[in-house]
């Protein structure tokens, strides 16, 4: 394995710091789930390890009236444990369920699978449909970047050399507002989206939609946000006829490859058939608020 | 390359060791501490024959670092037993057959164990679901799941 320095910070000043230093390619240790294998590729050159977990705020998660401050390196494990999450973004936390074995679920985190930048990554449809915001922290101070501005590439995000994501924050949604994420794997468990989409709904008191977010996955090179598919569903009582017009949309807005996971085509399809069940789960949890 | 010096605690005992920035706390085990209970199957996370725990979290210990060990409890297969008392979910695998070449065994109880634990009453679904990341290719799983589930009753005193 290519790791040649462990390094522990004890607070985000310090982790900055060494993630600014040197020489060498530095990364940031979490879970490890995906950069530990990455570390153990052939030709991988001389990697510097920050491990993070240290650091209390990179493990937590606080939610109340202003909404969902997530430290982003904590277990999926411990983040789906979290009733009090699950009680206001369920499509999230089933996200973070979705990744991998039980193995994994102890190690990997939401901050990490978003860092990771995984085209399939399953919870970046999600975070993105809720609107999360990314604070990223570095040497020249904090930025707050949108979830769907974060990915940049395939295994590529907006940090530069020295920059650490630092928190997750999701706005407390408005009131009726609730979310949904589905992902199609050809397995039952252990395995990686084919095609996802993470939807967000908000309902008036008649249960017509005055706000929606569609964002799909596995179907380009980054998730992507769909606002034409949003636009099907708002003004709506989220009848067959909206749920088609959205799933279309999603469909038309996929730039989905063929690999050895499914064809284009079938991406396509499915992508707007995910979007437009995801829409239904998420609506109907939205009535239950 | 700089030895890091590591204290943590591996089933109960206080344990020093010396490893290497690159080493995994799949290797520091087998190698440096002699614990061979916990196998290496696919070294990428994906077969599960080295889980362990690390804080009481289930975790495949070929994707942890050695040096993450500080401070922390592992536990391992070899923690299973009570001194030379084989454990329930030990004796239910043997009863059952649940095993044929073994190397996915020693994981596949100490996650049994973790589920146990976390759900003493699990769903046959359940218990697939919770140890579908330890994968053995001789036993087709069916076994395994009779010797879980009666290691489960066993253990709720319903046997």
């Amino acid at each position: 394995m290519a790791v040649v320095e462990y390094k522990v910070p004890q607070s985000l000043e310090e982790a900055v710091a060494m993630l600014s230093s040197g020489d060498q390619a530095t990364k940031v240790l979490a879970g490890g789930t995906d950069l530990i294998i990455q570390a153990k590729a052939q030709n991988t050159d001389p990697l510097v390890v920050v491990d993070i977990k240290k650091i209390n705020t990179m493990m937590g998660a606080s939610i109340d009236g202003s909404g969902l401050t997530l430290g982003p390196s904590m277990p999926c494990a411990e983040f789906t444990a979290r009733e009090d999450i699950k009680a206001v973004f369920p499509g999230l936390v089933e996200a973070a369920y979705l990744i991998g074995s039980t193995q994994v679920q102890g190690r990997c985190s939401v901050g990490g699978n978003l860092c990771n930048a995984s085209p399939a990554a399953d919870t970046i449809p999600a975070l993105i449909c809720n609107g999360a915001q990314c604070v990223i922290v570095g040497p020249n101070g904090e930025r707050t970047v949108a979830a769907e501005d974060f990915v940049t590439g395939v295994a590529q995000n907006c940090m530069q050399q020295g920059e650490l994501l630092k928190s997750i924050q999701i706005p407390q949604p408005a009131a009726k507002t609730s979310d949904a994420y589905l992902r199609f794997i050809p397995r039952t468990e252990m395995d990686i989206a084919v095609a996802g989409a993470g939807v967000s709904i908000t309902l008036d008191d008649a249960g017509v939609c005055t706000a929606a977010r569609v964002c799909i996955g596995a179907v380009a090179v980054t998730a992507l946000l769909v606002p034409a598919a949003a636009d099907a569903l708002i003004g709506s009582t989220i009848d067959d006829a909206a749920l088609q017009a959205a799933a279309e949309a999603a469909s038309a807005a996929s730039k989905p490859i063929t690999d050895r996971r499914g064809t284009a085509e079938f991406r396509r399809h499915v992508v707007g058939v995910l979007t437009k069940r995801a829409a239904k789960i998420a609506a109907d949890r939205a009535k239950e608020k | 390359m700089a030895k890091i010096h590591v204290n943590t605690t591996i089933n109960g005992e206080p344990t020093e060791f010396l490893c290497d920035p690159n080493d995994t706390l799949l290797n520091v085990l087998r190698y440096n501490l002699e614990l061979t209970g916990t196998k290496e199957g696919c070294g990428s996370g994906d077969c599960g024959a080295c889980s362990v725990t690390v804080n009481d979290r289930l975790v495949c210990a070929c994707l942890v670092l050695g040096a993450e060990a500080e401070g922390a409890e592992v536990g391992t297969i070899e923690g299973v037993a009570e001194a030379n008392q084989l454990s329930v979910i030990q004796t239910k695998f043997l009863e059952h057959a649940a095993l044929q070449c073994g190397i996915c065994t020693p994981g596949l109880i100490v996650s049994t164990q973790e589920l146990l634990k976390e759900n003493p009453k699990p769903t046959e679904e359940e218990a697939r679901y919770f140890l579908a990341g330890n994968l053995c290719r001789c036993t087709g799983y069916d076994k395994v799941i009779k010797a879980v589930m009666d290691s489960a009753e066993t253990l709720r005193g319903e046997a």
